[in-house]
């Protein structure tokens, strides 16, 4: 009944839009299940949809269901009518994702990059997944827009994963620790932020501020209260290392029990009319984001080379012994370098929620790449971290122009691999850092 | 409840998940333990067996046992391409390395692009037919309370008896003369050197043994689950067996597979526990997967943390011999 009225009607430029509807209303309406066989009465959850092209069912389409709790599998086809339903095993978390390949010739995925939904299902549910079909995109000759759109992603991922990796950086510069508990300090400061404009319904213009100075005074606290008293031990490098593991499983999961595992976005600034610019769609909050990003960098800079606590930064980093020699008050120094980077990651993961979402693998996600980054540029130096931090993310969405957007941060991590290969102690970094 | 709890527990300490792992710790162990190696990417040789494994096999119809030398081979050849640039490198660079290594070979096996190979997210099943025909135990259940059927009986055994076995070689090697070079160069490296050995190819036979152990510890996982998906291959496994090994006690031959038996045990009476209090209803409103693996891996974090600074010899291990670090 519902096909036929799209016929009736149809036109090429309503076509899209009634494949659109059509698949949400299908699949809102969980009774135009019923149509097909009843095999759903045994199970209490399940998860089912309706793929639609044009009004028809699509059958054929392989979609699999994957517990995030536990990892298991499940799979089903699309019937004649393009219905599909899953019998789940139990409540929970689970990943939906459509098979792109199964698709019949001349359809796809309105979204092509977001073939998968994660869904919560609870105790004797049903719930709904619309994946919207339409004609797929043609891939045409405009890659000079490609390469102009992917540079501006590029600046604005790589300005961010700049801003992280300074505090990181300069941690190892001062203290000899890598630390990889410093991707989560993304994440907490993503959700600190979170917590204050979505939870407490904060605006995010207040809220930012707040979450940046309280994952300052987070990274503080971890080195007032575990950092120094290691050192004090005198604890070796690769006991630090591991602590700083444990550290990072804690601080993930915190969140994750405090905020559940799917991806949210902050309350404002969600949905803009993108500017464009010759050949390029912008934003307006990625334009604010690129151009704090920058302001943040240069301040660091600045900060870095003109002030006595920033000179003292950078001679902890380069000497440890002849600094502290020369009366500067060693653990003060590395405390402040703290607080800024954690200040400095915090705004880069609220950043980077705006631009895309806030989970918690966020930041462990980005902490590779912050480390690529890192060894790029030249570990312990602060200035390599951000010039590497924006190579890195250059690299992986310049990437995408001639590769699948799946694997951009493989080229990030060969990157870094080549890197070590060819020139170990990075760009700006010097020959004995290393080795 | 505790008595479900206790049998919880004790069937994923001697499961052979458990084994698994105490497989890819003994590997681990090698590396990290003896030669003084940080190789976070551990897991990357979990995947290349698994994947060697089930390709050969599932994909191109090959015995088994040419899956099982493709899945080893596999593991050399990225310990050559891998400790090619980072061996001559500091501890912490090979960290780095190895764990963006293991994460590049998933997004690899993970990408839309490798389906034909690699089933993409989907995975690869039916390879470990052949595994199971080889079975000696009758269909039925086994070990009482714990409810083993003769499938399970069978991959236990089969991953226990590796790792008593490559246990065993690891405790021969450790008292040749060449186990006493790799340890010479976890102390000091420029001694060894100045003794001259070649302390590049010592380090390069260490990772390849112990990245072949990893691997085939990712053989018995798949063989025992009796399918292959790419997010298996999380880091945290990684970090998994650092702690089963830590726990244990590095640098002792017993530490990984006690480390294994008592981290299973634990964690998995911890998930038992909680799960029993979130469907009794105690806190209402919080379903029950997400609080249990977020507090086990808490739990996992803390145990890292504390052992690491409180304990740093695990339950077998000898403070002295563990006083490894970067110089």
């Amino acid at each position: 009944m519902v096909s036929s009225l799209v016929r009736a009607r149809r036109g090429p430029q309503l076509r899209r839009v009634a494949a659109v509807v059509l698949t949400a209303i299908a699949v809102g309406s969980v009774a135009a299940l019923t149509a097909g066989p009843a095999v759903a009465q045994s199970a209490t959850e399940t998860v089912s949809g309706r793929l639609a092209f044009e009004g028809e069912g699509v059958e054929g389409v392989r979609v699999v269901v994957e517990s995030t709790d536990d990892g298991a599998v499940l799979e089903a086809v699309s019937g004649p009518d393009g219905s599909w339903l899953v019998e789940l095993p139990g409540p929970g978390a689970y990943r939906i994702e459509l098979d792109a390949s199964t698709l019949p010739e001349g359809v796809g995925l309105r979204d092509p990059d977001n073939p998968a939904r994660e869904v919560r299902v609870f105790e004797n549910s049903t719930s709904a997944v619309v994946f919207a079909l339409g004609e797929p995109q043609v891939q045409t000759s405009d890659t000079p827009r490609r390469l102009l759109q992917s540079s501006v992603n590029g600046l604005k991922f790589g300005l961010i994963i700049a801003m992280t990796a300074i505090g990181l950086s300069l941690i190892f510069g001062t203290t000899g620790l890598v630390n990889f508990a410093h991707g989560d300090l993304v994440t907490v400061g993503a959700f600190l932020a979170y917590f204050l404009n979505v939870t407490l319904g904060l605006p995010l213009l207040i809220a930012a501020p707040l979450a940046i100075a309280a994952g300052g005074a987070l990274a503080g606290g971890l080195d007032r209260q575990v950092w120094r008293p290691l050192r004090a031990q005198r604890t070796g490098l690769i006991a630090m290392l591991v602590v700083s593991i444990g550290l990072s499983f804690v601080l993930r999961h915190v969140v994750l029990l405090f905020f559940g595992g799917s991806r949210q976005s902050y309350t404002d600034f969600g949905l803009q009319t993108a500017l464009e610019f010759g050949l390029v769609r912008v934003q307006p909050v990625e334009l604010w984001v690129m151009g704090l990003s920058v302001a943040a960098l240069v301040a660091v800079g600045l900060m870095l080379n003109r002030t006595k606590l920033g000179t003292s930064m950078r001679a902890v980093a380069d000497n440890r012994d002849l600094a502290e020699s020369s009366g500067i008050d060693v653990q003060r120094v590395i405390l402040a370098v703290w607080v800024l980077g954690g200040g400095l990651t915090a705004a880069g993961g609220i950043f980077l929620g705006l631009i895309e979402s806030v989970d918690y693998l966020m930041g462990f996600r980005l902490l590779l790449l912050m480390f690529a980054g890192v060894i790029l540029g030249g570990l312990g130096s602060a200035y390599g971290a951000m010039v590497g931090g924006v190579i890195v993310g250059f690299v992986s969405e310049f990437s995408t122009v001639w590769f699948s957007s799946q694997i951009k941060y493989v080229w990030a991590l060969l990157v870094l691999i080549v890197i070590l290969l060819v020139r170990p102690q990075g760009i700006l970094g010097r020959r004995e850092r290393f080795g | 409840m505790i008595e479900t709890l206790f049998f919880d527990a004790l069937r994923s300490a001697i499961g052979p998940t458990a084994a698994s792992y105490a497989l890819l710790a003994v590997g681990l162990n090698l590396h990290f333990g003896y030669t003084g190696l940080l190789n976070f990417g551990q897991v990357g040789y979990m995947l290349v067996g698994a994947y060697g494994l089930s390709i050969t096999v599932a994909v191109f119809g090959g015995p088994l046992w040419l899956g099982l030398i493709v899945g080893m081979l596999a593991a050399v050849v990225l310990s050559i391409i891998l400790g090619a640039p980072t061996l001559r490198l500091r501890a912490d660079y090979l960290a780095i390395t190895t764990i963006a290594a293991s994460e590049i070979l998933r997004f690899l096996v993970r990408n839309t692009g490798s389906d034909d190979l690699t089933g993409s997210v989907f995975g690869l099943r039916q390879f470990a037919g052949e595994f199971y025909d080889w079975s000696p135990f009758a269909p039925g259940e086994y070990l009482g309370p714990l409810g083993f059927n003769a499938n399970r009986m069978w991959v236990t055994l089969v991953g226990w008896g590796l790792v008593a076995a490559l246990s065993a070689m690891v405790w021969t090697l450790m008292r040749s003369p060449w186990g006493r070079v790799l340890r010479s160069i976890r102390e000091d490296e420029d001694a060894a050197r100045s003794l001259g050995k070649n302390v590049f190819l010592y380090k390069m036979q260490s990772l390849i043994i112990g990245g072949v152990i990893g691997a085939i510890g990712g053989m018995v996982f798949v063989l025992a689950l009796q399918n292959v998906t790419p997010d298996m291959f999380l880091p945290q496994v990684t970090f998994f067996a650092f702690a089963i090994m830590i726990l244990g006690g590095t640098s002792t031959v017993l530490g990984p597979t006690a480390g294994a038996v008592l981290f299973w045990f634990l964690l998995t009476g911890l998930q038992s526990g909680i799960r029993g209090v979130v469907d009794a209803g105690v806190i209402p409103g919080i379903t029950g997967g997400q609080v249990v693996g977020a507090v086990s891996l808490i739990a996992v974090g803390l145990l890292l943390m504390l052992l690491m600074v409180f304990r740093p010899q695990g339950i077998l291990g000898d403070r002295e011999e563990l006083r490894l670090d970067v110089s």
